[in-house]
């Protein structure tokens, strides 16, 4: 076999994690008080097919898991058990180990095993919890083999059979004898599982007890679908299962063939199936035939019944139904119809493809956008009227260039939906931790950006988030007395606002404490005071370590977050702003450059050579006198603006240039700020603002100190766009040692 | 049948461009090859080592470009219409590379191509495959690659470099 098995791994992976995103978001939106069937069904199904997945792949840690989880659902969705917040809760928890089992298969962290049990338990106990209280009788397959002088005593079976009959009204299969110790019979009863086997251990081992549910919970599962008053009262249920002793009462060797059958049959009690994964792994052995047919196995039975049961006169339960050769074919059509719902609704409108040939497409666009930019320059000299076509073929090229590069650009383009849907889990989680009500509101989903832009903004978006929950919205106490509803609302909203996206997380919560930061600020010794418009005010919340949080709490409160904020914004290109109003909320607003690829830049000219600053980071350009500028011992070189001191970074000094203007009030000052400082770089000269592409160094070169990437200018050439920050750190140095010690 | 070639792919008979630098000359494969330019004058990089010029803009990538003659002290540097920059394609990088002048393209078999001396005055016998010899002429036939990612010409950060 010459299939590549990391391809379909790779496949398995990106599918699994779509079916756990597509649950927990099923799960988020699920109606606890009435769960829609079809919800139910579809995330049972994501369950199933991760399970199938992992089945192929032997990846027997989520077999286990989601083997459990699809119990439980699968009871849920038959209405067997009622669905509880806990259930959902417990359901989005076991998404969770899932998500890091799935993560550990792809080379990620050991998932913690203490965690995986918990869960399992948790399941469990809620499957079982439903069975004992469920007021509704269960039909078991019981099973067991007695010893043989118990079986030979025909007191002892009586004794046996009577407590049994005493438990749940039961349909004697196999009655032990001396010769045939074997016990076998369907037990229904409302007492649930634990009771039948306690009756039993009186009189075998328990590993030798086998009690399962059986056949008679599709038969249910069909009356609540067709008559949900059928499925009440229990006599339709029984009448049906009275006609079913004409074929158990036949010979031994024929129940044997009998079990060979059954053995087959998923979600049929086995003869030596102990373990129930064992006759289902066989169920998925088959199915695995039929990639992308993820319809559940019971699912299967389910439907078998349904259709079968008009057509057979007495079907007991779904093993029964499925012996008609009629059913065959009803299964078969079934499986088609899923195939086909399924690939219509997701296959056919999208393909998969990669991100670098995405790139690849991206580069090669702009180069066909130099190429035709080269070719217009060269036919502007023609003669418009002897070169007529020709010009009229290169302006026709100019549009399809464009339209082109632009479509080819919108393919790297998603929706803020994939932030934005991370985020009702996040709120529900907070929410729930911190006893507070919270609804949740997203504007503008359909909103696309760029995908790199989208990768880097999930973090600070979750950190702004956190935040409001924490610190804006109240507790309902609170809020009540504040005479607000105690419900808050948080919202997130995503829009183009000209070349720019912006991204607001609006909280209608308490809205910022303009006097708690203030004396927070100061008591951190920042310079502070009274006269600060509010803006400034909350220009502080941005400095590191910065909180107002009153305590410490695992959410938030540590103090790191909203520099790091600022701190990613800025390293995007784009700029925070924050504004709020006591008792009414608060609203942070991002605004982004729509791609990463272009960057609004101003192009200055030291010592023969271009840079590029961005743009955002520039306050303002002036030419200093020479009494502004003053030597500071150990500090180097400042320079006054309007009574604030800023040092002065000598870019030519930074770079090595030689030619460069020395004298500062020669040149020209550019004011600019950087991780919250600011600098004064001194530069020979403007040329220019523009709007540049960003080219990476590092493809074929390395990274260089001070430098953020290049572009190419108008004329073919490269410039330099500078990182400055770094340069900044590097100037600060300069500056200090040189100027700081003459003047010492 | 694919271990046999990979061994003899790098010493056995293949096409190689060369080129002078100073009274040297040298060859080098072929196929990494990607182009020959004239010279333009590359954006100088701050800090940079001499012997890289800087960048320059291939159609839209930006390439760094070195000058072997200062690399290696031969011949003069000088930049004119005649100086030659070639471009390769190393692993999935492009770097320019300034010599003296390009000659011709040689056909070498592997029995006209001897093991490097042990001294060599210039370059590394690491980075030399061999000396080749058509006529009169004597070609060191260099590893480009090995040379071009190597740590000495500090075209790569430490992580990438080969050597």
């Amino acid at each position: 076999m010459n299939i590549d098995r990391s391809q379909l791994y790779q496949v398995f992976f990106e599918e699994a994690a779509e079916h756990l995103a597509n649950m927990e978001r099923l799960l988020l939106a699920l109606d606890v008080e009435a769960p829609a069937l079809e919800d139910l069904n579809a995330i049972f199904r994501a369950a199933h097919s991760i399970k199938g997945g992992s089945g192929i792949f032997d990846f027997t840690d989520m077999i286990e898991v989601t083997h459990i989880l699809e119990t439980l659902l699968d009871r849920v969705r038959k209405g067997e058990l009622a669905l509880v917040p806990e259930m959902v809760d417990a359901f989005l928890a076991a998404g969770d180990v899932l998500k890091a089992q799935l993560a550990h298969h792809q080379g990620g962290e050991a998932v913690d095993e203490a965690q995986v049990r918990d869960i399992c338990e948790r399941l469990t106990r809620l499957s079982n919890s439903g069975t004992q209280t469920a007021s509704q009788p269960v039909r078991y397959w019981v099973e067991c083999s007695l010893a043989p002088e118990i079986a030979a005593d025909a007191t002892s079976v009586g004794h046996l059979l009577d407590a049994l009959a005493d438990l749940a009204s039961c349909e004697i299969e196999q009655r032990p004898s001396a010769d045939q110790p074997r016990l076998a019979l369907w037990a229904t009863t409302a007492h649930g599982e634990a009771a039948l086997r306690e009756a039993l251990s009186f009189y075998a081992l328990p590993e030798d007890i086998l009690v399962r549910a059986g056949g008679p919970e599709t038969a249910y599962g069909l009356f609540a679908e067709q008559d949900p008053q059928a499925a009440q009262t229990d006599e339709p249920g029984y009448g049906l299962f009275e006609q079913a002793p004409t074929v158990p009462t036949s010979a031994g060797g024929n129940e044997a063939a009998g079990y060979g059958f059954f053995d087959d049959m998923p979600g049929v009690p086995a003869a030596q199936g102990q373990i129930p994964a064992v006759t289902e792994g066989d169920g998925f052995g088959f199915f695995a035939d039929a990639p992308g047919v993820p319809p559940a196995a019971p699912t299967l039975t389910e439907a078998a019944t349904q259709r079968a049961a008009p057509q057979v006169p007495s079907p007991s339960h779904g093993r029964r139904a499925s012996d008609d050769p009629s059913v065959g074919t009803v299964r078969t059509g079934r499986r088609e119809t899923d195939k086909v719902a399924f690939s219509a609704t997701a296959e056919v409108s999208s393909i998969r493809v990669s991100v670098e040939k995405v790139d690849q497409l991206i580069n090669l666009v702009g180069e066909l956008v130099i190429t035709q930019a080269m070719l217009a320059q060269s036919a502007s000299h023609l003669d418009p009227v002897a070169a007529e076509r020709l010009l009229a073929g290169i302006d026709l090229l100019a549009r399809n260039t464009r339209d082109l590069q632009e479509s080819v650009m919108s393919i790297r383009m998603l929706p803020m939906s994939m932030i934005f849907s991370r985020f009702p889990r996040v709120v529900r989680d907070l929410a729930g931790k911190l006893g507070k009500q919270v609804e949740l509101k997203t504007i503008g989903e359909a909103t696309e950006l760029d995908k790199g832009l989208i990768e880097k903004l999930t973090d600070p978006i979750t950190h702004l988030v956190r935040n409001s929950l924490d610190h804006g919205i109240e507790t309902p106490e609170k809020r009540v007395a504040a005479g607000k509803s105690p419900k808050g609302t948080l919202t997130l909203k995503a829009a183009h606002q000209g070349g720019n996206i912006v991204i607001e997380v609006m909280d209608d919560g308490a809205g910022l404490d303009r006097d708690k930061i203030l004396a927070k600020a100061r008591e951190r010794g920042l310079a502070v005071h009274e006269g600060m418009s509010d803006q400034e005010v909350w220009q502080l919340i941005y400095a590191p370590g910065f909180s107002t949080a009153d305590k410490v709490t695992d959410v938030s409160g540590r103090g790191v977050g909203m520099d790091v904020v600022k701190k990613n914004i800025e390293g995007l290109g784009g700029r925070v702003e924050i504004e709020s109003s006591p008792g009414f909320g608060t609203r942070t607003i991002i605004t982004l450059p729509l791609t990463l690829a272009i960057l609004d830049g101003m192009s200055v000219g030291v010592g023969g050579e271009t840079y590029i600053v961005p743009l955002s980071l520039v306050v303002e350009s002036l030419q200093p006198r020479p009494e502004d500028i003053k030597t500071i011992a150990g500090e180097g070189r400042v320079v006054v603006i309007r009574g604030e001191y800023l040092p002065l970074i000598p870019l030519a000094e930074v770079f090595n240039l030689t030619g460069a203007v020395r004298d500062p009030a020669r040149g020209i000052l550019m004011v600019i700020e950087a991780e919250g400082r600011r600098a004064a770089l001194f530069v020979d000269e403007l040329l220019g603002q523009h709007q540049v592409v960003i080219k990476s160094l590092e493809s074929n070169y390395r990274k260089v100190e001070g430098v953020s990437g290049a572009t190419i200018m108008g004329d073919g050439r490269v410039a330099l766009i500078l990182d400055i920050a770094a340069v900044t750190r590097m100037g600060l140095n300069i500056n200090r040692n040189t100027y700081g010690r003459q003047a010492a | 049948m694919e271990q046999t070639l990979e061994v003899q792919a790098p010493v056995g008979s293949g096409e190689y461009l060369t080129y002078t630098l100073g009274q040297e000359e040298y060859g080098i494969d072929i196929l990494k090859v990607q182009e020959i330019r004239g010279w333009e004058r590359p954006t100088r990089i701050a800090q940079a080592p001499p012997f890289l010029l800087g960048v320059i803009n291939l159609r839209g990538v930006i390439v760094p470009i070195v000058d072997m003659r200062i690399k290696f002290n031969l011949g003069e540097p000088s930049y004119d219409q005649f100086t030659v920059v070639i471009i390769l394609n190393i692993g999935r990088r492009v770097v320019g590379m300034v010599v003296d002048g390009v000659s011709d393209v040689i056909q070498l078999g592997s029995d006209n191509l001897r093991p490097p001396p042990e001294f060599s005055s210039t370059l590394d016998t690491r980075y030399i495959l061999g000396l080749g010899t058509v006529g009169e002429r004597m070609i060191i036939v260099v590893d480009i690659e090995r040379l071009m990612s190597s740590q000495e010409m500090a075209l790569m950060d430490a992580a990438e470099s080969l050597a």
